[in-house]
């Protein structure tokens, strides 16, 4: 598996310095604040000192939006009565993320631990924001970890986080709607495109799925296709979205933006919410986490729901992480080797991943997905069909290599503006991939990064 | 509406009437009318929905017609599941707002009255100056000082506390413009120097006279604070980070936002109920003290 490449001091400093002056969001915070520690590097330390600053105690803030966060440190401080753990809800995904760096940037408010998706991490490491855990002996973990999330946390020898989850990609879909329309499961993306026109023919009301623009969605299908637009050498960014793979996707889902196919409805979107219960839309192209959530917001399909493998390009069943998170230590922490400690009972502990479990998330441990309890599992909501089998069939297939920008933050709030053009005008998204990649450059090259040159 | 439709095309058709229009009684105009009504159509349409959806379970969101009634009145429910949910911290979020609100909003009041009137009714040096400050303040919108506001806050370690967003609603140049123009308008300089006369201290004068003079002035800066401290949105998005301390609108966001994501749990119902339940308290106000709000409004437009 190739990791990001490892930044020297130099160049991290100096890309900090560059992304001081970066908005991670809307909101703009410039020139306050230092990083607490400017010297970078690893802590020096070791997994009894992890034990030892548990036995120790003291008092953490940890942030998170996942629905157990609050349950699982209850659990921890059941079983280490001398930590106490405050956990925040500061918001969902990126509202958190302006939070962290507006509390980064002021120099004081930052939690000791806080979730980040793995599209962020790299905006946060070059930073100079995150604890390097590997000091703590945490790279032992290595084998717990399926080999996609493993990477993304890492660069290198250095550990930004441990993973909290995956989201291998699978293809929900109605059997309902599939059946009363005669349509067959699709296994190719040309067969994908064949339902898609048979099921909006049949019925205009109904689209097999939708999209209206969602960078979360289309850099995983981009992976899939053998897309590898970024890549990041320290300071120096290639940014290319017109590689042999992100053309093959454009030019595949061309096919269904181009005449229509697609129902234009935000994702997350109460529309969204509604299409799903109502039919409106007959799959989804998400990852293995969706599933816990269908049976858990849609009671309306119930029964309805079946869980098949990634529509392919050429019949190899290589699929994409899409979402999933880790937990990191800051480094403003005044405790970081009880935050450390936190981190690993919290992402590698037989406890704390059962309660995680039971709220419906996907793990990304092995040994979880593994298990024959786990594989077993066959929810009524989705006809009693062994899901699990099919998910984690697909975090096997994960195709290794991907990378997100330093600044992927921002360049996924700047989607809707250039990509998401092609999309309400069904045109040609290559069109939109090019304007999207000409401000990603413009972007990146005022912000101290070297891109494309 | 209707019996207004039918009298002026009456006299459309009959003419002559038009010559018996005063300021007292305007002409009437069917575009007029229909201009309001849009506008009134505008103005309810989302209040409607409110109502009409805060009644629906989730499922009914999702399945059934916005402006029609669902399958079940869930209204009770939804309100119970609000007030319930995560522990009850809209009541929290509630709570928190009536604090900022009666320590901010009614601060700002007290301040913008105290030091209007001092600028209507003192001379002292410095003060062309101050009202210069002042009025230039009035046109600074609160959201393009918020990230200024935050970073000084931080320094001086306020952030996530309730002071961060309590200081900066004390604050209110357009309140204190206000009472400046209506204590010219409706405090008469003689009845100031006759409680002097008759031996009354500033404080006194201040509190047993000029404030009664002042009341509908004061009431229209208080419904303004109140109004703007109520919705308030930025300043606590960027300086509160602990949900416990959340205001509603920040609070039901969140609630919105945790549609989205790995870990999405919708609670649209919540958030529509939720959102219900936060205009009720401002819809009250506004109706209790609206004669005030007009009063106070036209302060200074006509030369008594």
């Amino acid at each position: 598996m190739t990791r990001p490449a490892r930044t020297t001091r130099t160049t991290r400093t100096k890309a900090a310095a560059a992304l001081a002056a970066a908005a991670l969001t809307a909101v703009t915070l410039v020139g306050c604040g230092t990083a607490d520690d400017p010297s970078g590097g690893t802590p020096a330390g070791s997994a009894a000192d992890l034990d030892a600053a548990l036995e120790e105690g003291g008092e953490l803030t940890y942030w998170t939006w996942t629905p157990s966060g609050e349950a699982q440190a209850d659990a921890f401080m059941k079983e280490y009565p001398n930590v106490t753990v405050d956990v925040v809800n500061a918001g969902t995904a990126t509202d958190e993320y302006t939070k962290l760096q507006n509390a980064i940037k002021a120099g004081s408010g930052a939690p000791d631990v806080a979730q980040i998706e793995y599209y962020a991490l790299q905006q946060f490491v070059l930073s100079d924001s995150l604890l390097d855990l590997s000091g703590y002996g945490l790279g032992d973990l290595e084998d717990q970890y399926t080999a996609s999330t493993w990477s993304a946390v890492t660069a290198d020898d250095a550990i930004y986080g441990l993973p909290q989850d995956s989201g291998p990609m699978v293809l929900l879909y109605n059997k309902e709607i599939f059946d009363e329309h005669d349509i067959d499961v699709p296994t190719t993306w040309d067969d994908y495109i064949a339902a898609a026109k048979k099921l909006h023919t049949a019925d205009p009301s109904k689209y097999i799925t939708n999209d209206a623009g969602d960078p979360g969605f289309a850099q995983p299908l981009i992976w899939q296709a053998g897309g590898r637009p970024y890549a990041t050498d320290g300071t120096d960014v290639t940014v290319n979205l017109q590689d042999e793979g992100t053309k093959l996707w454009a030019d595949t889902w061309n096919e269904l933006v181009e005449p229509g196919l697609l129902a234009d409805i935000p994702t997350w979107s109460d529309d969204w919410w509604k299409a799903l219960s109502d039919g409106t839309v007959a799959t989804i192209v998400t990852g293995a986490w969706m599933p816990g959530i269908l049976e858990g917001s849609v009671p309306d399909g119930a029964g309805k729901w079946r869980v098949a493998p990634l529509p392919s390009y050429d019949g190899s069943a290589t699929t994409a992480e899409n979402g999933g998170s880790a937990q990191s230590v800051i480094k403003q922490s005044k405790n970081p080797a009880l935050a450390a400690a936190f981190t690993r009972w919290l992402n590698s502990s037989e406890e704390s991943v059962d309660v995680f479990l039971e709220q419906g998330g996907f793990p990304s441990t092995t040994a979880h997905l593994s298990s024959p309890e786990f594989l077993a599992e066959a929810p009524e909501y989705f006809g009693g069909q062994k899901i699990n089998e099919v998910l984690v069939e697909a975090s096997e297939k994960v195709a290794p290599g991907w990378q997100y920008l330093p600044f992927q933050v921002y360049a996924n709030s700047v989607f809707p503006d250039t990509v998401g053009a092609a999309y309400t005008d069904h045109s040609d998204l290559n069109a939109g991939l090019q304007a999207w990649q000409d401000q990603l450059v413009a972007y990146g090259n005022a912000q101290g990064f070297g891109v494309n040159k | 509406m209707s019996t207004g439709h039918r009298t002026i095309n009456v006299r459309a058709r009959t003419g002559g009437a038009r010559r018996s229009f005063s300021v007292t009684r305007p002409p009437k105009s069917v575009a007029m009318t229909l201009l309001m009504v849009l506008f009134l159509v505008y103005a309810l349409v989302p209040i409607v929905w409110l109502l009409v959806n805060s009644t629906k379970t989730q499922g009914d969101l999702f399945s059934t017609f916005g402006l029609s009634f669902g399958h079940t009145f869930a209204l009770w429910d939804n309100i119970v599941a609000t007030v319930t949910h995560d522990d009850g911290i809209f009541l929290r979020w509630l709570a928190n707002t009536l604090l900022y609100v009666v320590v901010g909003a009614g601060g700002a009041t007290f301040l913008a009255t105290l030091a209007g009137y001092g600028l209507a009714k003192f001379r002292f040096p410095g003060r062309g100056a101050y009202f210069a400050v002042v009025l230039g303040a009035v046109a600074v919108p609160g959201t393009a000082l918020a990230v200024p506001t935050f970073l000084l806050f931080s320094q001086l370690g306020l952030t996530n506390t309730p002071w961060s967003i309590i200081i900066p609603s004390l604050i209110s140049p357009f309140g204190l413009y206000l009472i400046w123009v209506y204590t010219i308008d409706s405090v008469p300089t003689e009845l100031l120097e006759a409680a002097r006369l008759d031996g009354a201290g500033e404080l006194r004068t201040f509190f047993t006279i000029s404030v009664r003079l002042l009341a509908p002035g004061i009431v229209t800066v208080a419904l303004f604070s109140v109004v703007a401290t109520w919705n308030n949105y930025f300043l606590p998005l960027i300086m509160l980070t602990d949900p416990d301390w959340y205001p509603l609108t920040v609070g039901l966001n969140q609630w919105s936002a945790q549609a989205a994501g790995v870990a999405a749990e919708p609670i649209f119902n919540l958030v529509v109920t939720g959102s219900l339940i936060t205009i009720v308290p401002i819809v009250v106000i506004f109706l209790l003290l609206q004669r005030f709000w007009q009063s106070g409004l036209s302060a200074g437009s006509v030369k008594q």
